[in-house]
């Protein structure tokens, strides 16, 4: 029997309607774990370096995490990976809801799509039963809409559907997957399964998924229940409320956005707006989000809230994820929440990202304004902020006129544009759209992260450690005290000494080493949780979670019957990891392409820059060029990897 | 029949506070599995969440008493404005439907406040969000015999298969064994 994982993936390929249930390689546990880490090693086996996102050859594998669907709470990702159409590497975007749990329960870990269907189709998974069904009757409805119509074609409210709009079936390169009250957004993950003919990916299963040692994981779940609801009730007092808590950082429960609104910038990630906060804002913003939120609702088996049920005026009601709250409004320099709880809707219903979409819109607002694209272009667009919004982010969806630059994001868009529109691409790293930030003090921890994670999405790198310096040695004392998920005693000196001005700050400190050892902890948390399923609210993504590097080997043995401990994990994700890098860089990624956006610190240090990166190449057992060493890979056992990087001409024998 | 003293087990639901989790829908199952927590399988609790999202309608519902037949007449009911489908509040395991019902076997489930778990039902102390509260009370009732979980499954399988066939399939069990 397996455990925590089912054993089984279904292959289907759509060009030649094939579908197969195929028995995995129970040795994949022991090596990759599962989630990210299988997906990785079968995109490195499957899909060569020539093969790009909308070629049949491109796979787009749905797959749960190992945790997922067993009583670890919050395991529950969705984990979707594929070629991205806008950065021609390797995306693995994830979402929370309900759909990976149910796939388990129909006994699959994954499902691995090929080829292109030649009619649009949906996907019912029904435990053993799988079919193609024909889905020209929901061509160009809704993302959220399509998931109801399935249902209640399928006569069964207990389907989860995976669905895209009408952005994913024109494959703009923003297009999201969207499920329940999440969605798989970064990377193009929609344009990819509308590429395919896909257009929804249903699934209901009666199956169970077994434990190993099950007493033994329930008794590893209470601790970390205890201290679930310990943290419910004690939020960290030493940073602001919205720091304070877990979950994926409950943006729908506190209204109080000062350090959002005021912190990160607006438009096109342009203008920070520092005094937008005030009382009036406060008020009417207060009753906006209290009026519209009718329900607070979380993901399959998690006690956090942090998504919401939507009833606001005649908008059709709609859930909503974190962060979406903001970026629209944000980048439209819209002052009144209102136009997000009413553009939200449209812009899930097409299937767009929140994230990049947003600025990708300002983005065309700039364009327009610096004279680049004419009225002509802009005939028919309402001259209101609001208006202009929707009206752009309906032609990006149908890529109808300038919508069809823009629907290939910022990066690809400049470019087809031209005429200067490149300098208005400001905010891309590999191209695609980062956080809207841009800052004073050049931070060592941002420039690693933006500059060389696999994620690529900077919003899903960070982590466990503050994100600023605390003010006084006295908070920042009380705060290591307690701090249990440290994989190190040593951080907490290196914390106590962090200081917002002087020697002791940004950029000198902490210094690259200590930076090095920081991301390389965060990162590795991320690639865990990855592996596992869990939410990164509840593990990677928040300051003191209640998942760790401490706890997450007894889960995974207890869970799986593995023989494992800390080392043992951490020696699995970093091979993924690596496996992961390697890949890329067989894709073309160097050290070029590592590069955070150029005027996201106003203050840069060149020369510190690249010390920085190359301390963290080194440290990570990666060559200049950000190329993982022969002996690096031989260490994780990835000697295949190294020969093939030789063979490639990547790596040069004898030079690393 | 004579008069005993009972105690008397209900879970309150607070439905408003319900986020939809399923949480107890996982760990009743995995509590109720052989051995216990050797598997997780909604499809087999003895609890489950009537969900219609858009319609703001999140309702645990514990698995009551089997029957053999549906009812004639059924209800509908409108609620804050909502209307529920007309099964949704019944608890019982009926042939009109799925819910409550083992996947592979088909025997009726029921909800047996976690018989034999010490700190109370499991669904109860998993639901971090208060929705489900434990009440027990002491009750002067009428003496009534309790049928178990296997009996009612019994009763399921005659209702399905007949006492003849029911009867032929455990003479030959009882010649094999
Ligand atoms: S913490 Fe929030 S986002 Fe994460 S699983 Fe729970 S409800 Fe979902
Ligand atoms: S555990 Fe509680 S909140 Fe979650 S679905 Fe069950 S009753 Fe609702
Ligand atoms: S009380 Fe126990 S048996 Fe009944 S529904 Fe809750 S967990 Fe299941």
């Amino acid at each position: 029997m397996r455990y925590a994982e089912t054993g089984y993936n279904l292959e289907i390929d759509l060009s030649r309607g094939n579908i197969e249930r195929v028995e995995t390689d129970p040795k994949l546990l022991e090596t990759h774990l599962g989630g990210l880490g299988t997906n990785v090693k079968i995109h490195y086996d499957r899909v060569g370096p020539e093969v790009n996102a909308f070629d049949p050859e491109n796979l787009l594998i749905f797959s749960t995490g190992l945790l997922c669907g067993t009583p670890a709470f919050s395991a529950n990702r969705t984990l979707v990976s594929f070629i991205s159409p806008q950065t021609n590497l390797l995306a693995y975007p994830m979402m929370g809801g309900f759909w990976s749990a149910e796939l388990k329960y129909a006994g699959y870990d994954k499902v691995v799509i090929r080829g292109k269907s030649p009619d649009l189709i949906y996907i019912w998974i029904n435990n053993d039963k799988v079919e193609l069904r024909d889905a020209s009757h929901l061509k160009g409805k809704g993302a959220v809409e399509t998931q109801d119509l399935i249902r209640q074609e399928l006569k069964d409210p207990n389907v989860q559907v995976a669905a895209i709009g009408m952005a994913g079936e024109n494959r703009c390169f923003t297009a999201s997957i969207e499920q329940s009250r999440s969605s798989s957004s970064r990377g193009g993950g929609g344009a990819v399964m509308g590429d395919k003919n896909i257009k929804a990916i249903a699934v209901r299963g009666t199956k169970p998924v077994n434990l190993a040692r099950g007493e033994e994981f329930m008794a590893h779940m209470k601790d970390i229940r205890k201290y679930i609801d310990f943290r419910n009730e004690n939020p960290i007092p030493e940073v602001m409320p919205i720091l304070s808590g877990i979950g994926s950082p409950q943006m729908m429960k506190h209204v109080d956005e000062k350090w959002h609104t005021e912190s990160f910038a607006w438009g096109n990630s342009r203008v920070r707006r520092k005094d937008f906060w005030t009382d009036e804002i406060d008020k009417t913003w207060t009753e906006s989000q209290t009026s519209a939120i009718k329900r607070f609702i979380s993901c399959f088996n998690c006690p956090q809230q942090c998504g919401a049920l939507i009833m606001h005026d005649d908008v059709p009601p709609y859930m909503m994820k974190c962060f979406s709250k903001l970026t629209y409004t944000m980048a439209a320099f819209v002052d009144d929440l209102d136009f997000t709880w009413r553009i939200c809707k449209q812009a899930f219903e097409y299937g767009l990202d929140s994230f990049s979409t947003p600025q990708i819109l300002a983005f065309g607002v700039e364009l327009y304004e610096a004279g680049i694209f004419t009225d002509e272009d802009f005939k028919g667009c309402p001259t209101d902020k609001e208006g202009r919004f929707f009206w752009l982010l309906d032609r990006v969806a149908r890529r109808e006129g300038i919508g069809d630059y823009l629907a290939d994001g910022t990066y690809w868009a400049a470019r087809r544009i031209g005429k200067g529109a490149e300098a208005f691409d400001h905010n891309t790293t590999k191209k695609h759209e980062q956080m809207n930030i841009k800052l004073g003090m050049l931070d060592p921890l941002y420039y690693l992260m933006f500059a060389t994670n696999e994620k690529i999405s900077i919003t899903q790198i960070e982590g466990n450690w503050p994100q600023a310096a605390f003010p006084d040695k006295k908070t920042r004392e009380a705060f290591v005290k307690d701090w249990p998920q440290l994989p190190d005693e040593k951080f907490k000196k290196y914390f106590v000494d962090w200081e917002p001005r002087g020697e002791m700050a940004n950029p000198q400190y902490p210094t690259p080493e200590m930076s090095s050892e920081i991301v390389d902890w965060m990162e590795m948390l991320h690639n865990i949780d990855d592996a596992l399923g869990i939410c990164c609210g509840m593990g990677s993504f928040c300051l003191k979670p209640p998942y760790h590097v401490h706890n997450y080997s007894k889960l995974i043995a207890s869970a799986t019957g593995m023989d494992i401990d800390q080392a043992g994990v951490k020696k699995i994700v970093n091979r993924s990891r690596n496996l992961h890098r390697a890949y890329n860089n067989i894709r073309g990624m160097r050290r070029k392409d590592e590069l955070p956006p150029a005027d996201h610190w106003k203050r840069r240090f060149p020369d510190l820059e690249e010390t920085l990166m190359q301390t963290y190449y080194k440290f990570k057992g990666w060559n200049e060029e950000g190329i993982p060493t022969r002996e690096r890979l031989h260490e994780l056992d990835l000697d295949y990897v190294a020969d093939d990087l030789e063979k490639r001409g990547i790596l040069n024998d004898g030079q690393n | 029949m004579a008069k005993i003293k009972k105690t008397v087990k209900t879970i309150k639901i607070d439905a408003d506070k319900c986020n939809g989790c399923r949480t107890c829908e996982v760990v009743c199952s995995a509590f109720h599995s052989e051995p216990k927590y050797s598997s997780v399988n909604p499809a087999t609790s003895r609890i489950r969440v009537i969900t219609h999202r858009l319609k703001d309608i999140w309702l645990p519902v514990f698995a009551g008493e089997y029957t053999p037949a549906e009812c004639m007449g059924r209800d509908k009911y409108i609620i804050d404005g909502k209307e529920y489908d007309e099964c949704t509040f019944c608890r019982a395991t009926c042939p009109s439907r799925d819910m409550f019902k083992d996947p592979d076997s088909g025997l009726p489930l029921k909800c047996d406040m976690c018989e034999g778990n010490e700190s109370g039902p499991l669904c109860v102390e998993w639901c971090l969000n208060d929705v489900l509260i434990f009440e027990e009370r002491e009750e002067e009732v009428e003496e009534e015999v309790v049928i178990d979980e296997m009996e009612a499954g019994l009763e399921a399988l005659i209702d399905k298969y007949g006492y003849d066939k029911l009867g032929t399939a455990f003479a030959r069990l009882t010649q094999k064994a």
